[in-house]
């Protein structure tokens, strides 16, 4: 009798499930989890600091590299910060630009959530259904900015660029490994129009694709019996934990800053919430597949106002926001103003702000401090994920192993936001 | 909001606690003494319906409103382009460790922010815990990063630094590039530890310039 013992494992941090550089130390009796120790840290690069060391505008390539999923969000609450404290408000057309890319952000990142979830707890092909859709919304990102990922599109005062009028094509010279039939497809219709276009016949083809993920996953048993009943939180844990965003929704607390705070134009928009019942994996899956469906609306009513409303997307002030190029070259005054900008930034009056907005992963905050320098005082990045994981060990406890799985997953941990 | 902001304020203000208020930005921001600051919590909690922790840090005000590069006076030979660490140097009686908490309130949809100052070398403050237990990393975070101890908090190990790391790299006199490097020596066969080789190194001076288009700005 007195040998039975717990059994120490450790997950991670190179673990497939281990969504990036987790590392788990689970206590388990039998196969069922007692204790759960995260040890996050493995991804801390010091980005706080270094913004410390940086002018306000050079740390906004920073941000991209948080969460890495969502990136035009990160940047978006940091933007938002400074903006607020020098007291500007950026132009309409760049706030509904904005708005736009914070929609597409938040699909592409529920996408990538839905394929490595599923991916996780059995379910192979959504990854690569997810990831062809994915590729749509990465070209807009490159369309707009020449980068897939790490952006650096949205600048104090506005957006650098407004979208451009011509859809980037697939060059035939260029590859030996593609024939002409396959240029033909790559450069289809949808390619041939703006940016707009590709987005509103994107728009146009996605909702078909979200039935298609429903039709492999809701109703299939499997994946009802990974996710039914497991890592429930009750409504009043979730705000005690401090879960924010589709982790609060899933436990039936209808939240949502975009609704309740709403920023730049969501108050103008038309959309809905989605809230859940039990707390479960389950509810979670279904508040962030709904959730896409109403990013994907969204979307819509940008498209149709940024089509009919010209305009400039960047503030004219120079002491704030480069001046335009030609300005630069044949101006002594925005050749003085670019070189300024570049070189000491600008000055930021003292004060302090905390500046939130709905990140596709809960509430992602930025508590800056100025002090009146051309550099922050302190940058607080509040990363969304960092209080899931956190509860790791509540969620965990009394459950199988395979369900710690299931469970990293549906808190959608990215460890680039949690290490920061 | 503002509006609003008012109200809680005065509201605030029946309570039997010590303390100051001040709204900026549109944000409220309560300065609480460290040693009322559990019972200042437990009533925002209880009463005020601040049920949320959102965030909560660690602030180092050691080197506040400090430049490298004093620029107020211009010779006949222009500014002076030298970097001097910390040039004006401002005395403060205020201790140099802050928590900051960030509260939000999802009955009354408001946020609060309250700041303590931790006193004492190491500096000490109450944990809340007991309060929100989404301080618990928070708490270990503001910990590792800033070497801030939190009396009652029942497992303060460092979290985001290296297993054996020494040292509290958020101060601010902690340099940027940090005190070790790492690099794995073929004839020990494992990874050593050395002082860095490379010089701490100012690429844009701190400066503070007083722009006179931001006069009255903070009530935006």
């Amino acid at each position: 009798m007195s040998d039975i013992r717990n059994y120490t494992l450790n997950f991670g941090p190179q673990h497939p499930a281990a969504h990036g550089v987790l590392r788990l130390v689970l206590e388990l009796d039998g196969e069922v989890v007692e204790r759960a120790d995260p040890h996050v840290g493995l991804l801390h690069r010091g980005t706080e600091k270094l913004a410390e060391s940086k002018p306000f505008n050079q740390s906004v390539p920073y941000m991209d590299r948080l969460d890495y999923v969502s990136m035009m969000c990160n940047e978006h609450a940091y933007v938002m910060a400074i903006e607020r404290l020098v007291g500007i408000k950026p132009p309409i057309r760049a706030q509904y630009i904005r708005v736009m890319f914070d929609e597409i952000t938040r699909i592409l990142n529920h996408l990538l959530w839905l394929g490595t979830h599923g991916l996780d707890i059995g379910a192979m092909t959504m990854f690569l259904y997810t990831f062809r859709e994915r590729e749509d919304l990465v070209d807009c990102y490159e369309a707009v900015t020449g980068a897939r990922m790490h952006a650096a599109y949205y600048r104090p005062g506005g957006v650098y660029r407004d979208l451009p009028d011509r859809m980037p094509q697939y060059d035939e010279k260029k590859s030996q490994w593609h024939s002409e039939a396959d240029f033909k497809r790559l450069n289809a219709d949808n390619r041939q129009g703006d940016l707009l276009y590709f987005i509103e016949d994107f728009t146009e083809r996605f909702p078909k694709y979200v039935d298609e993920y429903e039709t492999l996953l809701t109703e299939n048993r499997i994946w009802k019996q990974r996710t039914v009943g497991i890592g429930v939180v009750s409504p009043e844990r979730a705000l005690n934990l401090g879960f924010s965003g589709p982790m609060l929704r899933g436990s039936g607390i209808e939240w949502d800053l975009r609704k309740k705070q709403p920023y730049e134009v969501y108050d103008k928009l038309d959309f809905d919430i989605p809230v859940g019942v039990n707390g479960d994996s389950y509810d979670r899956y279904l508040v962030r597949m709904e959730e896409m469906r109403q990013s994907n609306s969204i979307i819509k009513q940008c498209v149709k106002w940024l089509r009919e409303n010209p305009g400039p997307v960047m503030l004219n002030d120079h002491k704030l926001t480069p001046p335009p190029r030609e300005t630069m070259k044949g101006d002594m005054e925005g050749l003085i103003h670019h070189f300024k900008l570049f070189s000491e930034g600008y000055c930021v009056p003292e004060g302090e702000v905390y500046q939130a907005i709905e990140h596709p992963k809960g509430e992602f905050g930025i508590y800056l401090i100025s002090d009146g320098a051309n550099k922050p005082y302190r940058l607080k990045i509040r990363a969304p994920g960092f209080a899931h994981l956190a509860s790791m060990e509540e969620m965990a406890k009394g459950h199988m192993l395979a369900d710690v799985v299931a469970i990293i997953g549906t808190q959608d941990i990215v460890f680039g936001e949690i290490d920061r | 909001m503002a509006d609003t902001l008012q109200t809680l304020q005065a509201d605030l203000q029946k309570i039997d606690i010590p303390f100051s208020a001040d709204i900026a930005f549109n944000e409220l921001t309560l300065k609480v003494p460290a040693a009322h600051l559990l019972n200042m919590c437990e009533t925002l909690h209880n009463k005020f319906g601040f049920s949320q922790l959102i965030d909560l840090c660690g602030v180092d005000y050691s080197q506040y409103g400090q430049t490298d590069w004093e620029t107020k006076q211009a010779t006949s030979t222009g500014f002076s382009r030298g970097v001097s660490k910390g040039v004006s140097k401002k005395e403060s009686d205020t201790p140099r460790f802050a928590v900051v908490y960030h509260l939000l309130s999802i009955e009354r949809n408001q946020r609060l922010r309250v700041r303590a100052f931790a006193e004492g070398e190491p500096p000490r403050i109450d944990s809340v815990i007991n309060i929100w237990n989404a301080a618990n990393w928070f708490e270990r975070e503001a910990f590792d990063l800033f070497g801030i101890l939190f009396d009652g908090h029942p497992d303060l190990r460092r979290l985001l630094t290296d297993y054996g790391f020494i040292g509290h790299p958020f101060r601010k006199d902690f340099p940027l590039s940090g005190n070790v490097e790492m690099r794995y020596d073929p004839d020990k066969k494992r990874v050593v530890y050395e002082p860095v080789s490379i010089e701490p190194r100012t690429l844009v001076p701190r400066v503070i310039r007083h722009d006179n288009r931001y006069k009255g700005i903070d009530n935006v």
